[in-house]
This record gives structure tokens, sequence and C-alpha cells, in this order.
């Protein structure tokens, strides 16, 4: 591949044609039940979340949801959850420890959403209490950034035993235009914020806050769509099986050993 | 005629100590005495006692003006900007830093709230040789926690330690908003999870007072990091059962208010803080309108259902040390 610039990264991730959450989940798993709502205000619809099989396993699939093109994206409110959609999220995976599933999350948005409504309700709580729960939850969990991963709406479905990224996909504290308007005071410096701000599936690695990465094709997942959710149906039936096998106090530690070393 | 002169020069000697103590407002006194009584005759000897007299008040103007220049220089007023009073800033600390006027409670510097928190001579520092790190490599940030450390004599956005509050031993972390805005990195998220970590050890309750802008942006994801490694501390310190207190004060917005500031068993805040996730300046920019008076404060919290109480500053320490005694077994 040719030098693929960290800003090209960050393109490619909210590329409208990138494969979404949703596809995801269609083309993995089986039998896909949709659960929704809260069971405290509403559903949200920026999070898909619900039960399906992964060559015959019962899993727990939850996913931040973007839309391709203004129609879908207005239903979804761009990938940007809302408390509720916090909540929903942990009230399955709530259930899946109930039930001993194995949870996997999908990560794609630009950020819990902003807004009044989010602020009256909560939002940090909501995204702090997902956080604190994942942290303990009983069951395996797999997270996967399959294009934006930015701030704390990320990570309030984002802490597990494995945390893995697409190659293209970017994962980081904010939006490279909002790092560049705070630490710059100019958001048109934004290309040169994206290189600075160590936002792709390489860096991360290398600072080891992710295990893993999943190859892309040359131009993005969407080349070879089938190709790539091969691959991360691979990476999860090997994972969960290694996971499973495990004694539930082994992975607990495991993984709040993983939490403990961050930036260490 | 000598006798005269030296008798002129006593005068305006006793009028220099006179002026001395009473500084300018003699000025008119003086004039309206401008016939001298020992000497009312001489036309001489009048004017020669009034410049001296106007010699005298300019120099003493002076000096007052300078000295009370060098008072605003180094600081010692304050302006409320909430009623606008100007308030001796001596009187302001000593009412525990709230508006003796409106009671406006102003934000505190660490050492200034941990004074105010622990008993006196009480708190044990840990973790203080955690320091800042730089993950991102990021041009200029190191030398500006220097610098700043020199200015304000602090070395991170929090401060813990152990400590009593009214007999009650605890651990104790402040925040500091003086330092980059509170802001969460590296360093901060170390130092409050090797203090809860302390509580669990030691079996003690955990109190945080919380003052951030959120996370670090000059440490990048790693800052982001640091909401899952305190809200996984946390989460082993319910598993230990035991207490948590967080008090939110002015600012908590962003990755602090989504990790461990939503997270206390017991929530306080202080009167009117600005509490939120996401700052108002970015709402507004998202709903294109400005956002209603009081959006975001303590008391807007309170009525929404997020905190459990809201305490003035004066009797922060006595419902702290309260809540612990109704938690020891």
């Amino acid at each position: 591949m040719n030098k693929v610039t960290a800003w090209d990264r960050v393109m490619l991730a909210r590329k409208s044609e990138r494969p979404k959450a949703q596809e995801y989940i269609n083309e993995i798993f089986d039998d896909f039940i949709e659960l929704h709502g809260d069971r405290n205000f509403g559903d949200d619809k920026a999070i898909i979340g619900g039960i399906a099989t992964l060559d015959g396993m019962p899993v727990t699939v939850i996913g931040e949801q973007k839309g391709r093109n203004a129609k879908e994206n207005i239903e979804r409110n761009f990938g940007m959850p809302n408390p509720e959609g916090y909540r929903k999220a942990l009230r399955l995976m709530k259930q899946a420890e109930k039930f001993n599933r194995p949870v996997i999350t999908f990560i794609d948005t630009p950020g819990a959403y902003p807004g009044m409504g989010a602020e009256e309700r909560g939002q940090g709580e909501a995204i702090a209490r997902s956080i604190m729960e994942m942290s303990s939850l009983k069951v395996p969990i797999i997270c996967i950034v399959i294009g934006e991963g930015s701030s704390g709406g990320a990570l309030a479905i984002g802490v597990g035993d494995k945390v893995v990224m697409l190659e293209n996909a970017i994962y980081s504290i904010l939006s490279p235009e909002g790092f560049a308007s705070i630490l710059y005071k100019d958001s048109s410096k934004a290309k040169e914020a994206a290189e600075n701000m160590k936002l792709t599936a390489k860096d991360l690695k290398e600072l080891n806050i992710i295990d893993d990465i999943i190859k892309e094709p040359e131009g993005g997942a969407q080349e070879d769509f089938e190709k790539v959710a091969k691959d991360v149906k691979k990476y999860l039936l090997k994972n969960i099986k290694k996971l499973k096998g495990m004694k539930k106090e082994e992975l607990l530690q495991k993984r709040y050993e993983k939490i403990r070393n961050f930036g260490k | 005629m000598s006798f005269e002169i030296k008798n002129k020069f006593k005068i305006i000697k006793n009028l220099k100590i006179k002026l001395k103590k009473i500084k300018i407002k003699i000025k008119t006194k003086i004039s309206d005495k401008m016939a001298c009584p020992y000497c009312p005759e001489m036309d001489g000897g009048k004017i020669l006692i009034i410049d001296k007299v106007r010699k005298v008040n300019e120099k003493e103007e002076t000096r007052t003006r300078n000295e009370k220049a060098a008072d605003m220089m180094i600081g010692k007023w304050v302006k409320c900007d909430q009623c606008k009073e100007i308030i001796y800033k001596e009187d302001l600390h000593r009412n525990l830093s709230v508006c003796p006027n409106c009671g406006k409670h102003f934000r505190l510097s660490a050492r200034r709230r941990i004074k105010q928190i622990a008993d006196e001579g009480t708190f044990e520092e840990i973790g203080q040789d955690i320091l800042t790190q730089d993950p991102l490599n990021f041009e200029g940030y190191l030398k500006k926690v220097q610098s700043l450390k020199e200015k304000i004599k602090t070395d991170e956005a929090v401060k813990c330690g152990i400590c009593e509050i009214e007999g009650n031993r605890a651990v104790l972390a402040v925040m500091d908003g003086n330092f980059l805005m509170g802001s969460m990195g590296e360093a901060v998220g170390e130092r409050i999870t090797v203090a809860i970590e302390k509580a669990i050890e030691e079996k003690l309750p955990f109190v945080i007072f919380c003052v951030s802008g959120g996370a670090r942006m000059q440490e990048g994801i790693v800052s982001l990091m640091q909401m899952a490694k305190t809200s996984a501390a946390v989460q082993k310190l319910n598993e230990a059962g035991l207490l948590y207190i967080t008090v939110l004060t002015d600012p908590t917005t962003g990755g602090v208010t989504a990790s461990f500031a939503s997270l206390g068993d017991i929530i306080l805040a202080e009167p009117k803080a600005l509490i939120g996730f996401a700052g108002p300046r970015v709402i507004e920019q998202t709903i294109r309108q400005k956002l209603p008076e009081g959006f975001q404060s303590s008391e807007f919290l309170l009525e929404h259902g997020f905190i459990d109480k809201i305490v003035e500053r004066k009797d922060m320490k006595s419902t702290i040390a309260k809540l612990i005694e109704l938690h020891v077994n």
C-alpha cells in the first residue's frame, strides 16, 4: 500500500460508503433479533443491539449506527448516541451477563450527542456507568472500532477483553477539527492535528491501547467488504473461544490489568 | 528677625508632622487657615507656609496613590463576577473563598481546599511522585507544564492523600482547576487510581472534589483511557463495599463528568457550579440557539435527579464527616 497519511484514514473512516455496524452484523451473525429501548426513556436509533448467533453460539451484539445518506443519518442522529442509547446498551450487556453470552460491540461514532436533552438526561452519567459496568461484566467482551471512534461516546461501549481496530479506523479523544480548534486555535489545521494526535490503528497498537489490527483492502473496507467481514468473524471466533475457556476471575483480572495499565 | 525665622521653621515642621498624619484631606483645612495665626501681618511668611504645605501635600498624595497601586498590583483585591463587588482578598479567604456579599463560591486551589476539608496537620499526600507524561510528544506541552508548575507551585491537576475529616480517616482527592483547567491526563488518572487503591487497601472511604474541563487534550487517546482506568477502579471500590463521595464544583465537565465524577454513592455539589458532559458552547453550536439561564447548573442537575444534595462551602466539611460517620459499622 502507498503511504497513507493519518488524515487519509480520517477521510476513509468517515466515508459514507464505508460499511456500517448493521452491515457487519448482517454479514457476520445469523438470526439477529434487534431489541429496543432503555426501559427508562426511549429507544435511541444511534445504537442498535440485540441477540444473534455466531456460528451457532448465542451472543449479544451492540453497535453504533451511522447512516449512509442524509435521510438515514437524520434517523440515526449521525451515529451520535443520547443517554438512552448507552442505557439500552448497558441493559443488553447486563442481559448478556445473566445468560452468559459474550458481548460484541461495533464502534463508529463522531461522539456522544451534545444536545440539550442529552444533558438533561445525564449524558455524562450514562457514559460513566457504562464504562464502569463493562470493566467488570462477567462475560467476554470484544470491541471493534470499524470507523470513527471519537471521545467518550466511543469508549462508552469500548471497554473489553479485546479491543481491535480495522486498519483504516480511527480512535481519538475528539475529532481532529475539535483538537485543532482547541490546541491550535484554528479548526482548519485539522490535517496537521490528525498527524499529531496518534489516532490510527498502528499508533494505538504501539501505545498498547488496542490489542490487534484487522487488515483492510487497499482503498478501504468497502472495496472488499466480504473479505473484511470474514476476517472480523475469524477474529471473533478465535478470541471468543479463548476467552470463554478462561475462568471468570481470570477473565476479569486480566481485563482489569489491561485497563489499569493504560498510559504506562 | 532670627527669632522670627526660627519660629517660622518650627511652624512649618509642626505642620509637616501634622500633614503626614492626616495626609490629603488637610489641604482644604490649611487653605482656610491661610492667614497664619502666628504671623498674620507678614505676607512673605504666609506664602512661605502655603508653599511648603503644598509641597508636603503633593508628596503625601503621590505616595498614597503608589501604595494603593502596589496593593492592586500584588492582587490584594478581587472583583466578584456575580455581584461586581470589590472584595479584599484576605476577607474572601477568611470567608472560605465565598463572596461575603452574594454568596458566590469562588474556585479554590487544591491546597486551599484541603485546608478547608482535612483536619489540620492530618493530610499525608500519596502519589505525588506520579508526574506528567507526554505520550504524543506534543510540541511545547512539557514546557508549558513546567512553567505552570513554577508559577502556581502545583505539580498536577489533582492532589491525593490520607487525612482525617472531623476525626474520620478517609482518602481525599482534590482536583485543581488552576492546573490546565483541571484536565485529566495520565498522571491525574494514575494518581486518582492509586488513591482509590489505597482506600481499598486501608478500607477507608474515598472522597473526591472534582473540578475539570475534561480530558487533557495534549495527551490524546491516553487521556481518554484514564476515564476507563478511574471508572474501573471505582468499581473495585464498590466491590469492596466502601463509601465513595464525589463533590462536583465549578466547573465539572467532559471526561471527568463521564467517568468517576458521576459514579459516587453520594454525589454532592457546590451551589451554582457548572456541571455537564458537553460544554455550553458546544451545545449552543450544535443546536444553534442560546441555552437558557441556569442550564447545567448544580440546581438544574438536582432538579433532573443527577446529584443528591447541594452543599454550601461552610457546611461541606461537616456534611462529609456526617456522611462518613453514617457509614461506619
